[in-house]
């Protein structure tokens, strides 16, 4: 059943220094310059670079209740930790997006069948494009991508709004890596 | 600053503060707060204004009280456990009459608890958390855009009545960023600061204290300041209310809490529920003649908060034993959610039974 309704509620998760914030920044703003009503909610406290970080965004057409996602409808997630903790609180008939360069294909074998999984090779695509670090841009364009919620080109136009203006000389390779990630998506 | 932008909480307050004419900010780190204190250290000495980090939270609320009795603009954010130890200095202030606000990110405790967001500082707020017979004004928004709107508002309680206005945030609305508009409100008239310590000459000297021992001094301030907390409690009451009319059940909650019984009695009326909400934005003054009005028709409250019970004693006194007042509510970080709630509701309903029968 297709309502015109949107309810979408998304985890990002990795590890600190994988720019799971910023993704996740990146996607409310570009939802709030389309008009939505958004919400964006890190996990805070002793996250540290090389730790676990998440962020949850719920994008919605009417008010948001809670900013809090305890099931998410789509989640991306960049290491093999964030894997094992939130794959399991996934919505049926939610979206996964795999890191594919840090987790491994026998990881997702547990995953159950009514979840669409698509496996990104993240931090491959980044390191083709120049710089590592885009892996999460990559990521993220690849979810928008297959969502169809905005466009990466949408995504990209937010970044400088989102992105410190010490590290703007990284927006053009952040803009090609979240076309990148979107154009493999359509791929596979 | 009439666009759209995307931002959380704790800055969002501070960029509201700086907006309502702060003129002095101290405040030390706490999670989590941090976020506001970050963003006055930068933004405060842009504007040619105090920012101080201080050696902790008491030092904080007294260079709060010394600003305030020059007739400045003075504030501090802090958490829980950072608020418990200002208390002091905040039971001064009001023994003093000194404007201030205090925005209290609340995390969960008691002690240093954890960072999680929590209403369990409901009592210490509303009731005065120092020691004397005293009241301070509590206002509890429950999105970011009301972080920003209430802090003016924050500000022109504090000097109209010269009393300290604590904002009570939590940990989720200090850390989620919303779309926000900056917007200035037309500010309200103010009663002029010649109270204040600005250096005597061509003028009779004024003292600020809130110390009274001469006989019979003090009980004549207490009742000064009674007279006060009457005119604020008569003058000052927000609070919203939505579908209580016809309510079989009526659902209390403030802050981020109420976001979530907002949706669940949505929820509850598509299930054919008659279900409303009344939400206190003002804790103190509270709104005990909507909740008594709400309660002159047989209803079943229900009050719902992050924590184990603190607004619901003054429910149940604004209901006078009129109708049941009954409590759902998590502590220590876990968050009562609209489908939780929605659940009790539901327990809570006749109408699934009569549905039942129909079918």
């Amino acid at each position: 059943m297709k309502t015109n309704t949107l309810h979408e509620k998304v985890i990002i998760a990795g590890f600190g220094g994988q720019g799971i914030m910023l993704a996740g920044k990146l996607l409310g703003h570009t939802a709030m310059v389309a008009g939505k009503e958004v919400t964006y909610m890190p996990s805070y406290g002793a996250e540290v670079r090389g730790g676990t970080a998440h962020c949850m965004v719920v994008i919605d057409d009417e008010p948001i209740a809670s900013p809090m996602v305890s099931n998410p409808t789509s989640l991306i997630v960049m290491n093999k930790a964030s894997l094992s903790k939130f794959a399991p609180r996934l919505k049926s008939g939610g979206l996964l997006i795999v890191n594919s360069s840090l987790i491994e294909k026998n990881n997702l074998k547990d995953i159950s069948a009514d979840i669409k999984i698509l496996a990104v090779p993240a931090n491959e695509i980044a390191v083709e494009l120049g710089n590592v670090k885009a892996a999460n841009m990559v990521a993220l364009g690849a979810f928008l991508q297959k969502r169809k919620l905005f466009g990466s080109e949408a995504a990209a136009n937010s970044l400088p709004k989102v992105l410190a203006k010490r590290h703007h000389k990284t927006l053009p390779v952040n803009s090609k890596a979240l076309n990148k990630g979107a154009e493999f998506a359509k791929e596979h | 600053m009439s666009e759209r932008v995307l931002i959380c909480g704790n800055e969002a307050m501070g960029e509201a503060a700086v907006m309502a004419g702060v003129d002095a900010y101290f405040g030390y780190p706490i999670t989590p707060q941090n976020e506001f204190t970050a963003y006055m250290a930068k933004r405060m000495p842009e504007e040619g204004r105090i920012f101080l980090q201080t050696e902790s939270e008491l030092a904080a609320i007294n260079m709060v009280y010394g600003a305030s009795a020059t007739g400045k603009r003075a504030m501090t954010s802090s958490s829980s456990p950072g608020i418990s130890l200002m208390q002091e200095g905040i039971s001064y202030l009001a023994g003093a009459e000194l404007p201030a606000v205090v925005v209290n990110v609340m995390r969960g405790g008691p002690g240093l608890g954890n960072i999680a967001p929590s209403q369990g500082d409901y009592f210490q707020a509303t009731r005065g958390g120092g020691h004397g017979d005293y009241r301070t004004i509590a206002i509890g928004p429950s999105t970011v855009q009301e972080l920003i709107d209430y802090m003016q508002l924050a500000f022109e309680l504090a000097d109209e009545y010269r009393t300290p206005v604590t904002i009570l945030a939590d940990g989720i609305l200090g850390q989620m960023m919303e779309p926000v508009t900056f917007r200035k409100r037309k500010p309200r008239k103010l009663p002029p600061k010649d109270w204040a310590l600005t250096g005597a000459e061509g003028r009779g000297q004024n003292i600020v204290r809130s110390l009274w021992l001469k006989e019979g001094a003090l009980e004549n301030h207490n009742y000064k300041l009674q007279e006060k907390y009457k005119k604020i409690e008569k003058n000052e009451v927000i609070c919203e209310q939505y579908a209580v009319d016809d309510a079989e059940i009526v659902l209390v909650a403030y802050g981020v809490a109420a976001r979530m019984v907002k949706a669940a009695v949505i929820k509850a009326r598509k299930h054919g529920i008659k279900a409303g909400w009344i939400r206190p934005v003002t804790l103190w003054p509270f709104p005990t003649e909507q909740i008594s009005k709400a309660a002159e028709d047989f209803k079943i409250f229900l009050t719902v908060e992050m924590s184990l019970g603190q607004m619901v004693d003054d429910v149940k006194l604004a209901v006078e034993g009129k109708c049941p007042v009954l409590f759902y509510g998590r502590p220590g970080g876990g968050i009562p959610g609209p489908e939780q709630i929605l659940e009790k509701i539901k327990q809570l309903s006749i109408t699934p039974k009569a549905t039942a029968i129909k079918s």
